[in-house]
């Protein structure tokens, strides 16, 4: 953590020369960036990890682990931290970092399922959480963009006082949902397919047309590589952090409808942890943590491993504490796997 | 008997206490047996519902981040609420351990006459909580106890060992009664690093050996409905046929409920824990698997703030024949069924 303090509280000045020439700024992939190869080998070993835990998940569960039931199932766990992932990883691209998120899904979960709020009917239950979880974020992002407030410390005032406010408005209680309407929805199926897992299909879509097709995208790089040259470039780069963290928080707001959905109620409880799971899940993504590089879908493999890790280990009636030493394992593991990559082509 | 409305405070009393006799619940139907005799037996009794000297009770526990902890915190303002004579003053819950010990140096302070506490961790309040028995001031331990006697006047608080052993042993007739011969049975345990899980677990899985059976499948939850509903999301996929599932708390029970849900799973029996309101709804409604729950209940808390309105009075419990209240009360884990639910729904906490 101390390391997300460090370069965080560093963003707004102009990085030292040496280390743009290290940092190559711009989305991963295809032709436009000159490191293309180097990200795409990173990619390819988070692949391999993925399908090697795939492959231990089979040998030791072999009837049910990719059954399709399995397979929906992990995804729908996948779901909610894939999405707050999505809205971490664009704030880390654009060097910050947002501890909030957990507390934001928490305070989203309970606002829309008050009773006031369900008295008025699904729509108004996703709207609510949904506008709950982006106007948290808002007040991140202004908070550090016009107020100055380093986003380490931004969030973590946002972390204690959301949850602190969940923990109000539903005087602690687990607020069980009872409009049908949400439930079904969310809880169904389109196509054969649980709506949750479209749900994180079609975040994950607009998120990668958002940050690789869009000027929005190109400028969260920017403002993340080096802020000043994309201030000096004409970028309003204090709009421009306000939104990413609003992003954050609309993000939030979506995982909160599906965590509501996952266990038909809201409380104060939920989301917990996810600071941490969504920020293990973008740097073994190969996201850098000072900002201005990153992949989506390298989020979305780092947040399917701990899924499966977690779905094999239950599976296979291992204890939690074996789960967390391997879960440590796996990001060191993951992270210095790239690292040396990285390292071997530099030199 | 309705006509007197002390008389369900003295019933709460008994029944909380009933215990002593190794009897049976918490329930009405039991205290209102010991109510009929209860001017036959033991010293004290008739008249501890008269208001007597005002009793200042301060009231210390940790954050309400469950629903339980929340109810323990209502129960105890409630009960105090119902008594003339009892002013409570309860600080605002934490976690912090030094806060709690700032909490209960202050409620010294201010001249309490009973101190009634739930302590975030038992052993580091330990110290402190002596401190305020050595001023003679009488300290009620609410469930998670401390290091030694010497620090609390009384404990009361929930059997966890019974807890597990009471949902084993219905687990058990219940498979014998549907002539299950070798059942697969779940466990959806809570944080496995708190020894009040481990006793659960262990008492579950004696009650089941003493049957010939065993615990098959069992995962860990953090007593929070999301993380109940992941881990049995993922319990059900590596388990495909059960024939009964014990889940340790209520809380984390709508999560647990919602998974055995999505999976469209109905082939077992569900037995769960603690006791929520919601959960005694759903047994009573008998249209989802869960047909049971053990009690833990947060009821407790309200026998202690009458327990310690007994102390600041010098009085004894009701019915029995010690003219002093007792020094260690623990309460019964009974077993909720669509039968006997209806007389639970009183102390079912909302979770």
């Amino acid at each position: 953590m101390s390391d997300v303090d460090e370069r965080s509280t560093v963003d707004p000045e102009p990085k030292p020369a040496a280390d743009q020439e290290a940092v190559q700024t711009g989305p991963s992939g295809g032709m436009r960036t000159p490191s293309g190869l180097r990200l795409d080998l990173r990619l390819a070993i988070l692949i391999g990890v993925l399908i090697a835990l795939c492959v231990v998940g089979y040998v030791t569960a072999p009837d049910t682990f990719l059954s399709e039931s399995n397979i929906s199932t992990m995804l729908r766990l996948a779901a909610a931290i894939g999405v707050v992932s999505v809205g971490m990883t664009f704030v880390i691209i654009s060097g910050g970092i947002d501890l909030s998120v957990g507390s934001m899904v928490a305070l989203a979960s309970v606002w829309m399922t008050t009773l006031a709020t369900q008295s008025y009917g699904p729509f108004v239950m996703v709207l609510c959480g949904l506008a709950v979880g982006l106007g948290a974020g808002l007040i991140n992002g202004v908070l550090i963009a016009y107020g100055r407030v380093v986003p380490f410390i931004a969030t973590l005032a946002m972390y204690a006082s959301a949850r602190g406010l969940a923990e109000r408005l539903s005087e602690r209680r687990t607020q069980v949902v009872t409009v049908q309407g949400f439930l079904e929805f969310f809880r169904g199926e389109l196509i054969g397919i649980p709506v949750l897992i479209w749900m994180l299909a079609v975040v994950y879509a607009i998120g990668w047309v958002v940050l690789n097709r869009t000027t929005f995208g190109r400028r969260t790089f920017a403002v993340g590589g080096n802020a000043e040259a994309a201030r000096l470039a004409g970028i309003n780069v204090k709009r421009h952090t306000a939104y990413v963290y609003a992003l954050a928080g609309l993000c939030c707001g979506i995982a909160a409808l599906m965590v509501v959905a996952r266990t038909t109620s809201g409380a104060s409880t939920n989301g917990q942890f996810y600071e941490l799971d969504a920020i293990a899940a973008v740097v073994i993504g190969g996201t850098l943590l000072s900002g201005g590089r990153g992949t989506l879908i390298g989020t979305l493999i780092g947040v399917l491993i701990f899924t499966v890790v977690n779905s094999i280990f239950t599976q296979n009636n291992l204890e939690t504490d074996i789960q967390n030493i391997a879960k440590g394992v796996i990001i060191i593991a993951a992270v210095l796997l790239q690292y040396s990559t990285t390292r071997t082509r530099k030199t | 008997m309705s006509q007197d409305p002390s008389l369900a405070r003295r019933r709460f009393l008994l029944g909380a206490s009933a215990l002593g006799a190794g009897a049976l619940v918490v329930g009405c139907t039991s205290n209102d047996q010991a109510n009929a005799n209860s001017n036959q037996v033991a010293a004290g009794g008739g008249d501890n519902d008269q208001p007597g000297k005002e009793v200042k009770i301060g009231f210390s526990a940790p954050a309400a981040d469950h629903g339980w902890i929340a109810a323990i915190t209502k129960n105890a303002q409630a009960q105090a609420e119902a008594f003339k004579d009892v002013k409570l003053n309860a600080t605002e819950g934490t976690n912090d351990v030094n806060q709690q010990i700032a909490q209960v140096e202050s409620l010294v302070n201010d001249g309490v006459d009973v101190l009634v506490i739930l302590p975030f961790d038992g052993k580091a309040l330990t110290a402190t909580a002596q401190e305020v028995m050595d001023k003679d001031i009488p300290v009620i331990n609410l469930d998670r106890v401390f290091d030694t006697p010497l620090a609390y006047r009384t404990w009361i608080g929930g059997d966890n060992y019974r807890m597990g052993v009471n949902a084993g042993t219905y687990i058990a007739d219940q498979m014998k009664a549907k002539g299950v011969s070798s059942p697969i049975i779940g466990e959806v345990a809570g944080i496995d690093s708190l020894p009040l899980t481990q006793e659960r677990s262990k008492g579950f899985k004696d009650a089941l050996a003493k049957a010939g059976l065993k615990v098959g499948p069992r995962v860990a939850a953090e007593f929070t409905a999301e993380s109940g509903e992941k881990q049995t999301a993922n319990l059900l996929q590596g388990a495909t046929k059960l024939d009964a599932l014990w889940n340790h708390d209520d809380d984390q029970g709508i999560g647990v409920m919602a998974a055995i849900d999505s999976a469209s799973r109905s082939e077992f029996i569900m037995v769960g824990g603690a006791g929520s309101r919601d959960m005694m709804d759903r047994i009573k409604a008998d249209n989802t698997v869960i047909k049971a729950t053990v009690l833990y209940s947060p009821s407790m808390a309200s026998t202690a703030v009458s327990l310690a309105r007994l102390l600041g009075q010098n009085k004894g419990v009701a019915d029995f024949a010690e003219h002093e209240i007792p020094a260690f009360i623990t309460t019964y884990s009974a077993v909720v069924t669509k039968e006997n639910a209806d007389s639970y729904l009183d102390i079912g906490f909302d979770s």
